[in-house]
């Protein structure tokens, strides 16, 4: 008997099909991965199984964990099976502890709720616990609080709650999509421990194949609310049965045709940059800190080049993007973009500025939803002298949706009526249309799906075939600094690190940070 | 947390400090003599320039805002023009009815406001909710006047429970004092618990939706205790801030409903100083309700603070 066996699960929301006959099985001690583009249904079957699905659900099929019948349990008998016997990590650690507990508190709850110990018994669990999953007590106390704690630690706590009463079965829900590769490796090596340990099932939900093909025993491959393959990890990557998981295969792997970069010609110059932040001080009469967010980065970016910056998260990319962008006055150190400072006399100096323009993560959070296409695309016009008008200003916009894959008859819509993929060319037409000489994409790509993510990264290969365009690309997904740069520089800690021809670099890495960075990223290619 | 209090409490002193200055000017820039006012248009230039120095206020604008802050601190508020007593005893004996009313009518909001709030959002969408929501639309729309003269007709007139206004004093009992006050206390409190019901029961549906409240539920709490032990610590926030600002109204908006219940409070005071021109008294009691305006949003500054360990942290 499984420990958890779906069968046939079906499911409406307000009349729409979400999930149409989803089967498969998880056993003790097995990791099985779900895998799939968003919109697939890999939550929602989760959500399912833990019986929290939202109001307004129609069920059919079956859900059996460990002989019982999940679909038709009372609310009161799925509370003491929820986090006693099925317990559940979700992706963003950020949010996910209630920032006003301390951890203590928040993984002793997690304990009282299903036994009847004292307080006391239960913190001393709870420390235990927290120890397990890698934060000792006298580096991270109980009454410490979550902001007091980095992504990757947060996750631990996140884990903690879900594993202080030993659960039969552990869903993990996207759990490593927003840690850094080198945290996303000693989270995924402790689920892998506790499965061994706990004699548990896990059922990872994750759209990175290089994480399923490394770390799951079986694949659930899922389209569009069905299960389109199943099996065992390597034989599904061997057969690939069906088109859509060599779609997604394609996808993930995918290369993509960049040109020759041009002759060097220097555009961007970074000299000796150095950020410092003043932090509050933390005692009564103590002292504030400065904390040196960058610290001496130089390096030169050409035209036309295509230059990635990787580094986790905190290392200082973001800041350093901030100075380059002119944002930020920095504490010494120039940037100058074609020979002119980009901040000068406690200024930004807009006529450099407007030679570069920037691609965020979220495009959705960048556009003002009451505005139309047209209007948002047509913003960085402004920032020149005399801006076109009517006609002009029309066959500009039309023009440059197309050139991004899009239709003039876009300009109408609002950005609401676009998918994300089709957000992320906006917000690329956005940057273009003003002719820039560099554009900044900062993690422009992370939240897309492979599919949607190999199709923007042509286009950006497209794009710099046509135009005199130069890219610096900040991302932390290695794989895709690699296919779509010509040079990377590799940050840490507000200093780089190393930086070189790309291809050399990761073939060849000399600082052992950057060797750190690349085995810590899960490959598709070869399983461990 | 003790960095952040004393933050806190340094933008204390400041804020007084500046509505001290404020208070002063405006009131030196109202058009006006006092001294001729008082002793109407038949005075005498001589008899009125007597009473001036009288007064004090031949003295330079400096001086005297010294004067009158240096004896606000040793409690000394100084004389007033009509009544001819020292401001401190008018000040005293309204204070001890204008602040439990205020006290009163906000513990009766808060009493109300919180079950009802909670309530509400467990039951989104549902028949309770909304009832709730349709009495609270209701509560905001009344004008307290209009319900205190009903009341007054119901339980005063009518059933003869209460006496329909006026004040015997605590020192007839405190039964007695809160017998009085409970009419006013009522009107007063029913606006501001329809509104601190909406705020709180908005706050908390923003709180069922963080990722935390899933969490919640994932360790095996129900729907109703992940509202109690998760959702309402974090929206307290902005329920405090409604509080300190309803604290604000009730202590110095009293004033419509002191002059239904006919009761000697702080509110009444300063429209009848104003009336005559008293403007030692008007001084007074403005810097008075200023202070404790100031006080209260300290004190909602700290619980913010208790609240949210996110806040201690900085300063």
């Amino acid at each position: 008997m499984s420990l958890l066996a779906v069968d046939n699960l079906s499911l409406q929301i307000n009349d729409t099909d979400i999930l149409h006959d989803v089967s498969f099985a998880v056993q003790p001690r097995e990791i099985v991965a779900l895998t799939g583009e968003s919109g697939s249904g890999k939550s929602i079957t989760a959500l399912s199984v833990m019986g929290l699905l939202p109001q307004g659900t129609v069920v059919s099929g079956q859900v059996q964990f460990d002989g019982q019948s999940l679909l038709d349990l009372p609310e009161p008998a799925f509370c003491r099976l929820r986090g006693n016997d099925i317990a559940m990590v979700f992706q963003e650690p950020m949010t996910a502890l209630n920032p006003v507990q301390t951890i203590g508190a928040q993984v002793a709850e997690a304990i009282r709720i299903h036994q009847r110990i004292t307080r006391r018994a239960a913190w001393t669990h709870a420390a235990k616990t927290l120890d397990r999953v890698g934060l000792p007590n006298a580096q991270f106390p109980l009454n410490t609080y979550p902001h007091q704690l980095s992504g990757g630690q947060r996750q631990r706590v996140v884990i903690a709650i879900a594993i202080a009463m030993r659960p039969k079965l552990l869903i993990a829900d996207e759990p490593t999509t927003a840690l850094d590769v080198t945290t996303q490796a000693t989270v995924l090596a402790l689920l892998k421990d506790l499965v061994a340990d706990f004699d548990m099932g896990l059922l990872i939900i994750t759209h990175d194949l290089a994480v399923v093909r490394q770390f799951a025993d079986q694949i659930v491959v899922m389209q569009k609310g069905q299960v389109v393959e199943a099996g065992p990890t390597e034989v599904v990557f061997d057969q690939m049965r069906h088109p859509y998981t060599r779609s997604l295969f394609a996808a993930s792997q995918h290369q993509v045709d960049l040109p020759a970069p041009p002759k060097p010609a220097p555009l961007l110059s970074v000299k000796d940059v150095t950020r410092i932040y003043k932090r509050p001080a933390q005692t009564l009469f103590g002292k504030a800190t400065a904390f040196t967010a960058v610290q001496d980065v130089s390096f030169e970016l050409h035209k036309g080049e295509r230059v990635g910056l990787v580094g986790e998260s905190g290392c200082g990319k973001s800041t350093l993007t901030r100075a380059i962008l002119g944002l930020d006055a920095t504490q010494s150190g120039e940037i100058t973009l074609g020979g002119l400072p980009v901040f000068s006399g406690n200024a930004p100096q807009h006529s450099v500025q407007r030679k570069m323009q920037v691609v965020f993560q979220d495009p959705y959070g960048s556009f003002n939803p009451r505005h139309k296409v047209a209007r948002l695309i047509a913003e960085p016009l402004y920032l020149s002298d005399n801006p076109p008008q009517g006609a002009v200003r029309a066959e500009l916009i039309a023009q440059t949706l197309q050139d991004v894959g899009l239709t003039p008859e876009d300009a109408e819509k609002y950005i609401h009526e676009f998918s994300g993929g089709q957000r992320q060319r906006i917000a690329i037409a956005r940057a273009l249309i003003s002719e820039p000489e560099l554009i900044i994409f900062d993690e422009a790509v992370s939240a897309l799906d492979v599919s949607v993510r190999a199709q923007i990264l042509d286009l950006l290969a497209d794009l710099c075939r046509k135009r005199p365009l130069a890219y610096l690309f900040i991302s932390h997904d290695l794989s895709v600094v690699r296919s779509v740069t010509d040079r990377v520089l590799v940050m840490q800690a507000g200093k780089i690190m190393e930086q070189g021809q790309t291809e050399t670099v990761f073939q060849d890495p000399k600082h052992p940070y950057t060797k750190a960075l690349l085995d810590a990223a899960p490959r598709l290619d070869s399983p461990v | 947390m003790i960095r952040y209090s004393l933050h806190r409490a340094l933008s204390l002193i400041l804020s007084l400090l500046v509505a001290s200055v404020v208070i002063f000017t405006v009131i030196e820039v109202i058009p006006g003599d006092t001294a001729a006012f008082m002793l109407g248009v038949n005075a005498r230039p001589d008899t009125i320039a007597a009473l001036r120095a009288e007064l004090g206020l031949d003295q330079g604008g400096f001086a005297r805002y010294l004067t009158w802050v240096t004896g606000m601190l040793q409690g000394d508020f100084g004389q007033s023009y009509t009544y001819r007593t020292p401001v401190a005893e008018l000040i005293a004996d309204r204070i001890w009815v204008s602040l439990p009313l205020a006290l009163y009518a906000l513990f009766l909001a808060v009493v109300i406001a919180f079950p009802a709030g909670l309530y509400a959002a467990s039951r989104r969408g549902r028949l309770g909710d909304i009832s709730v929501m349709g009495a609270t639309q209701i509560g905001v729309a009344i004008p307290n006047f209009w319900f205190a003269m009903l009341m007054v007709l119901v339980f005063a007139i009518h059933l003869r429970w209460v006496s329909a206004g006026g004040f015997p004093g605590w020192d007839q009992g405190l039964g007695a004092g809160i017998k009085a006050l409970t009419l006013p206390a009522i009107s007063l409190a029913l606006p501001q618990a329809a509104i601190l019901t909406r705020v709180l029961r908005s706050s908390l549906l923003d709180m069922l939706g963080e990722d935390f409240m899933r969490t919640a539920r994932a360790k095996g709490l129900s729907r109703r205790q992940s509202l109690w032990r998760h959702a309402l610590r974090n929206a307290l926030i902005p329920v405090l801030t409604i509080i300190g600002l309803q604290f604000a109204f009730l202590i110095a908006g009293g004033i419509v409903i002191e002059q239904v219940f006919f009761l000697p409070g702080l509110g009444r005071l300063i429209f009848q100083a104003i009336s005559a021109r008293d403007l030692i008294v008007v001084e007074s009691v403005v810097m008075l309700l200023v202070f404790l305006i100031i006080v209260v949003n300290f004190i909602i500054d700290i619980a913010y603070a208790a609240i949210d360990p996110r806040l201690r942290a900085r300063a």
